[in-house]
């Protein structure tokens, strides 16, 4: 499976312009927000052209219009996951949200399966995005229960899962782990922690932000409770993600943000509420970004999130390779391929990753340097911070290459190679 | 290219010989700041002595993780400031901030600045700014809390 890249790079108008006095942009940013295809554009532009109007209230055919295409984006959003029925897809601003969702609705439940105190645990790993350590936090601060984690193996960017027994008990209520981690590249063996999650009686949520964008996700086969993604890294607008749970549990679970559309009836002294998935929908919500985020899956349904896929390994494949060749480089994470995606993390000796993201920008070259919103996980392997090029569908084997050089260049500007 | 207008001579002198660098004692206040974004860190220590009618900064020492700029611009605000009284110092970081906030516009005056005009391209690059402004901010911040103290100290006698 090869994708005609330069066929679809010319579906990314942003990709044609220049950078720092006339470079052409190689962007390797796309794990922190990906590039907007043309028919995501003007997808947002006709509807707020031609059908904008608010949703599921608005008793004229432009309301109806707008509240098709707000649907009709659910239903594509629950098959993209392989969810059994769209009223499992809660639209979220991203996945941020969607994590917070559960949680404070987990802090809202005064009985139930959700319902949380002291002695109660939710687990997490180290190498969360600080979106799912945080919330977890605040949500044991508030609950008195107690947060643990599973630790990573090292630099070469497992999950240590001989504990498992230990971590995930009668005790744990939730497991909220990364699919496919943002920094190390590694795909976790979600399935696996799943089944103990579920043999415990604990649930489990995943964070796919970094997955469902560059391969085929489906629920069932992860056998995941709570599944939470964001448009605005798979080619759709920002403000726009989902959280999937199963409908038990969404009909189980306490709404978390109160307001219109939420609601069954109210009274002035109480309410009753809306069945999922607008039980969790209060407000008017981002309908013409949901569109956008339809228009998106079917950019990304048409070229095959396989095809997808099997071009980012050959990128990976290069780009480790081309990595390996450079003196005084450490990846962080998995060093070939296999059980990886295409986020690839990195430390140059003496060189420190602003200086190398600097040097690259000057060359056109889009890196992110930091600790991308992982903090514990560089703290655990002992690095400050570190350099991330990721790639994606509209990225070539050239771009890598350039990269790769850019690289070198900060070496010798820095006078350490 | 633009580098070496960013990183010029002087601040990457400063990067791998860092004046003043390592935690010193006395000491009249300790702190510790964090850019949240990429993880650079400085614990940085002023010493205050008196000198006439106003305290003077007698020692700055710090321990600083983190990129060129941020690195470079803690060691020649070190140079710049000890020796200084207090207020002199303060007019000297208020110059620096005015310069970081010019997006490459300023004109800086070097009799005041010394050798931190040569930050002045950092102020075209908006992400970088809050990497040369670290150093300079956790010492405001450890020098109102020395004076604070010494008042309070001085209140109290």
């Amino acid at each position: 499976m090869t994708l005609d890249v330069a066929r679809i790079r010319k579906d990314f108008p942003i990709l044609d312009r220049t950078v720092r006095g006339g470079r052409p942009l190689v962007y390797l940013d796309s794990a922190n927000t990906s590039q907007k295809p043309r028919h995501v554009i003007d997808a947002l532009a006709e509807f707020y052209e031609r059908h904008n109007a608010n949703i599921h209230r608005a008793n004229h055919e432009l309301g109806e219009e707008a509240t098709e295409a707000y649907e009709g984006a659910r239903i594509k959003a629950a098959q993209f996951i392989g969810a059994a029925d769209e009223t499992e897809v809660i639209f979220t601003k991203n996945i941020s949200e969607g994590i917070n969702l559960v949680a404070y609705s987990m802090g809202n439940a005064r009985e139930g399966r959700f319902r949380l105190g002291p002695g109660d645990e939710i687990v997490v790993t180290e190498m969360e995005h600080h979106s799912n350590i945080v919330p977890w936090q605040m949500l044991c601060e508030r609950t008195g229960a107690t947060l643990r984690w599973f630790k990573v193996t090292g630099w070469d960017g497992q999950l240590d899962l001989s504990a498992i027994g230990e971590l995930i008990t009668e005790r744990t209520k939730l497991v909220a782990l990364v699919h496919q981690s943002n920094v190390l590249g590694t795909v976790n063996p979600v399935r696996e922690i799943a089944e103990a999650a579920h043999a415990a009686g604990a649930l489990v949520l995943a964070d796919a932000a970094q997955s469902v964008p560059h391969m085929p996700v489906d629920v069932a086969a992860l056998g995941v409770d709570f599944l939470g993604f964001t448009g605005h890294k798979m080619c759709g607008p920002t403000g726009i993600g989902v959280l999937w749970g199963r409908r038990e549990l969404l009909d189980e679970m306490p709404p978390f943000l109160g307001g219109g559309e939420m609601i069954e009836t109210v009274w002035m002294e109480r309410s009753t509420y809306a069945p999922p998935p607008h039980k969790f929908e209060a407000g008017t919500m981002p309908i013409a970004q949901a569109v956008g985020l339809a228009a998106a899956m079917d950019y990304l349904n048409e070229i095959g999130r396989d095809a997808i896929h099997a071009h980012e390994q050959q990128l990976l494949g290069h780009a480790l390779a081309r990595l390996a060749d450079i003196d005084g480089l450490r990846i962080l994470g998995p060093t070939a391929p296999a059980g990886r995606g295409a986020a690839i993390s990195f430390e140059v000796d003496g060189v420190h990753p602003h200086d190398v993201g600097q040097v690259l920008d000057e060359l056109g070259i889009a890196v992110r340097a930091g600790h991308h919103c992982a903090w514990p996980l560089h703290r655990a392997l002992g690095v400050q911070s570190s350099t991330r090029a990721s790639f994606y569908l509209y990225n070539t084997l050239d771009e890598v290459d350039a990269l790769a050089e850019g690289i070198r260049q900060a070496q010798r500007f820095f006078q350490v190679a | 290219m633009q580098l070496e207008s960013l990183y010029q001579e002087i601040i990457l002198d400063h990067y791998r010989h860092p004046h003043h660098k390592g935690l010193r004692e006395p000491h009249d206040a300790e702190v510790r700041h964090v850019n949240p974004i990429c993880g650079d860190e400085v614990t940085l220590r002023v010493a205050l002595k008196d000198a006439g009618a106003e305290p003077a900064v007698a020692d700055i020492s710090y321990d600083a993780l983190g990129c060129s700029i941020s690195q470079a611009s803690v060691s020649v605000m070190s140079e710049l400031i000890i020796g200084k009284p207090v207020s002199d110092a303060m007019a000297t970081c208020d110059e620096f901030v005015a310069l970081m906030q010019s997006r490459g516009e300023a004109e800086p005056d070097e009799d005041v600045l010394g050798d931190a005009v040569a930050f002045a391209g950092v102020s075209k690059y908006p992400a970088r700014i809050k990497c040369a402004l670290l150093g300079w901010m956790a010492w405001k911040d450890a020098t109102a809390q020395a004076m604070r103290d010494g008042e309070t100290q001085l209140r109290r006698e």
